[in-house]
């Protein structure tokens, strides 16, 4: 690939090895190529502790690669300090549970980084959190703290703070986890709009990347599944490609166990 | 962002050893014992200078979001002990003029009072005291939340919105301990002399309260105003830096946060006293 080409990917990972953020000394992927391009929407499948979210916070630059390259929007996340500060703020993550700051209100989680990055009072930051905090439906919660508030409302809350500084690349990590099934067709929804181009960011289509234990919601002719497995980053293709597929764990990954056995 | 907080604790990992198999001799033992502290020595120097490094630099970045939160702790590290103080004061006071007076007026020696208290009172036991009650209440406080938030991944979320954890969780605590502790020495210094004339008054001493006054102000020189406040900053300043450090540093896992706790009030009583030292060799050479 051409060094115009790689600049060109929102994320770039060339034989790279990722390690956990636990224990540095332990690899959950090695020698992965990957690559995504503006507004695709990735769905990373793996079983629970195959390093998922560890292979996530590396493209986000939260981990710095063992091994190789990693590059997003052209930076590498290695060199990325406060001088590419605006190129870090154009990737947003969600973590698995929300990761919420529990001292602070909801309303001030969603406030916080927009305060911080603009050096905005609170009376500066209202409006902007009123229009996500209606957007989510939390007004109802904005005034108390996340250990108050069921897992299915801190989701949103968290997924409101990654928004309000309207990123253009958007990581999930197990963004269902914990929810229920109403909670769970609304994420999907949202998520679907954000790719597509939701009004809150002018209709601009963001690309985003899911780490996920469960293929089956994030059926999708477009959107494209790799799988994280035994330390190997496999890159599966479309929605129709994974279905015939005949690897065990994909087959897992999409709960056909038993079709299989039988 | 992760730069500042990954810098410090890459250079020293202390795992290895508290994890590794009991030593078999007791030259191993006090070797390891050494070690253990020597790198931690050098944790905690790396994690004070890029403190200050970040004070400095980030200044001026998001004053809106750093500054309230510095009230805060200047808040809860100083003007929320301020009753336990007053009466902290109070005790003080009546411990030295108690033990004090009726031995000065034994041998006549009344006059010396005021300087006796300026000695132990402004000089020791005041700044020393203010820091321990510091260090046991809003020091291990802040290895327990910090531990915590490390472990619930908090330190991590931050790092994700390119928001510096150095910046938004130390500095404010650094800044505001420090101010915490200087005008909490001021205010138990100011109790304990005025209780202590108030205990002398009561147990019958021959002085008028011009005199008391007079002794003290004679007992005082510019060194004292000068070392106190220097002595209490540094305090409050390594109290911060040492519990921070503890419950950034190592603790991915909740059940580690007690002991982490521990260990960080030992080692902020140890330096305490290792700069109370310090400043008693700089009386004695001024």
């Amino acid at each position: 690939m051409s060094d115009e080409a790689f600049n060109s990917q929102t994320i770039e990972l060339r034989d790279v090895t990722a390690v956990s953020l636990r224990d540095a000394t332990m690899a959950v992927a090695e020698a992965v190529d990957w690559s995504v391009s503006p507004g695709e929407f990735w769905v990373i499948g793996g079983q629970q502790r195959s390093g998922k979210s560890d292979l996530l916070m590396l493209a986000a630059g939260l981990i710095p690669p063992a091994q190789g390259t990693c590059r997003v929007f052209g930076c590498n996340t290695e060199s990325l300090g406060e001088a590419q500060l605006a190129e870090w703020l154009r990737t947003g993550f969600v973590f698995q549970g929300g990761q919420l700051f529990n001292r602070l209100t909801i309303a001030e989680n969603i406030a916080l980084p927009l305060r911080y990055q603009k050096d905005l009072t609170t009376t500066e930051s209202t409006r902007a959190v009123e229009v996500l905090l209606e957007m989510f439906e939390l007004v109802p919660f904005a005034d108390l703290t996340p250990l108050n508030v069921a897992a299915n409302w801190r989701s949103r809350a968290a997924l409101a703070r990654a928004l309000i500084l309207k990123p253009e690349l958007l990581l999930l990590d197990n963004p269902l986890y914990g929810l229920g099934a109403r909670h769970s067709q609304w994420m999907l929804r949202f998520l679907d709009q954000l790719w597509h181009g939701h009004e809150y960011l002018g209709g601009r289509p963001i690309t985003l990347v899911v780490a996920t234990d469960d293929f089956r919601p994030w059926q999708h002719a477009q959107r494209k599944f790799a799988l994280l497995h035994e330390k190997k980053f496999t890159a599966l293709g479309f929605w129709t490609e994974i279905k015939t597929a005949d690897q065990l764990v994909v087959r897992e990954l999409m709960a056909e166990t038993e079709e299989i056995q039988n | 962002m992760r730069g500042n907080l990954a810098k410090t604790f890459e250079l020293t990992n202390t795992q290895v050893l508290r994890h590794s198999p009991l030593p078999r001799s007791y030259t191993d033992y006090i070797g390891r014992k050494l070690f253990l502290f020597l790198l931690t020595m050098q944790g905690l120097g790396a994690f004070a200078l890029i403190t200050l490094g970040v004070i400095l630099q980030k200044n001026s970045v998001a004053k809106n979001v750093i500054r309230p939160r510095i009230r805060q702790e200047i808040v809860r590290s100083g003007v929320a002990l301020l009753p336990m103080f007053g009466f902290v004061a109070l005790a003080l006071g009546f411990l030295v003029i108690g033990q004090t007076v009726s031995t000065l007026a034994k041998v006549g020696a009344v006059e010396y009072l005021g300087s006796t208290m300026v000695i132990v009172i402004v000089r020791e036991l005041g700044p020393l005291l203010a820091a321990m009650l510091v260090l046991t209440r809003v020091g291990t406080a802040n290895v327990i939340e910090l531990g915590t938030s490390r472990a619930l991944g908090e330190v991590e979320a931050l790092e994700a919105l390119g928001i510096d954890p150095m910046h938004y969780l130390i500095v404010p605590r650094v800044i505001g301990m420090a101010l915490g502790i200087f005008s909490l020495t001021v205010y138990l210094i100011i109790g304990a002399l005025a209780s202590g004339y108030l205990f002398a008054f009561l147990q019958g001493a021959p002085m008028r309260l011009d005199d008391y006054y007079r002794q003290i102000v004679d007992a005082l020189s510019w060194l004292d105003f000068a070392l106190l406040a220097l002595k209490t900053i540094a305090f409050g300043f390594f109290i911060a830096i040492v519990t921070c450090y503890h419950g950034l540093a190592q603790p991915l896992r909740l059940d580690d946060v007690s002991r982490v706790a521990v260990r960080a009030v030992s080692q902020g009583v140890i330096i305490c006293v290792l700069l109370d030292a310090l400043f008693i060799v700089l009386y004695v050479f001024s």
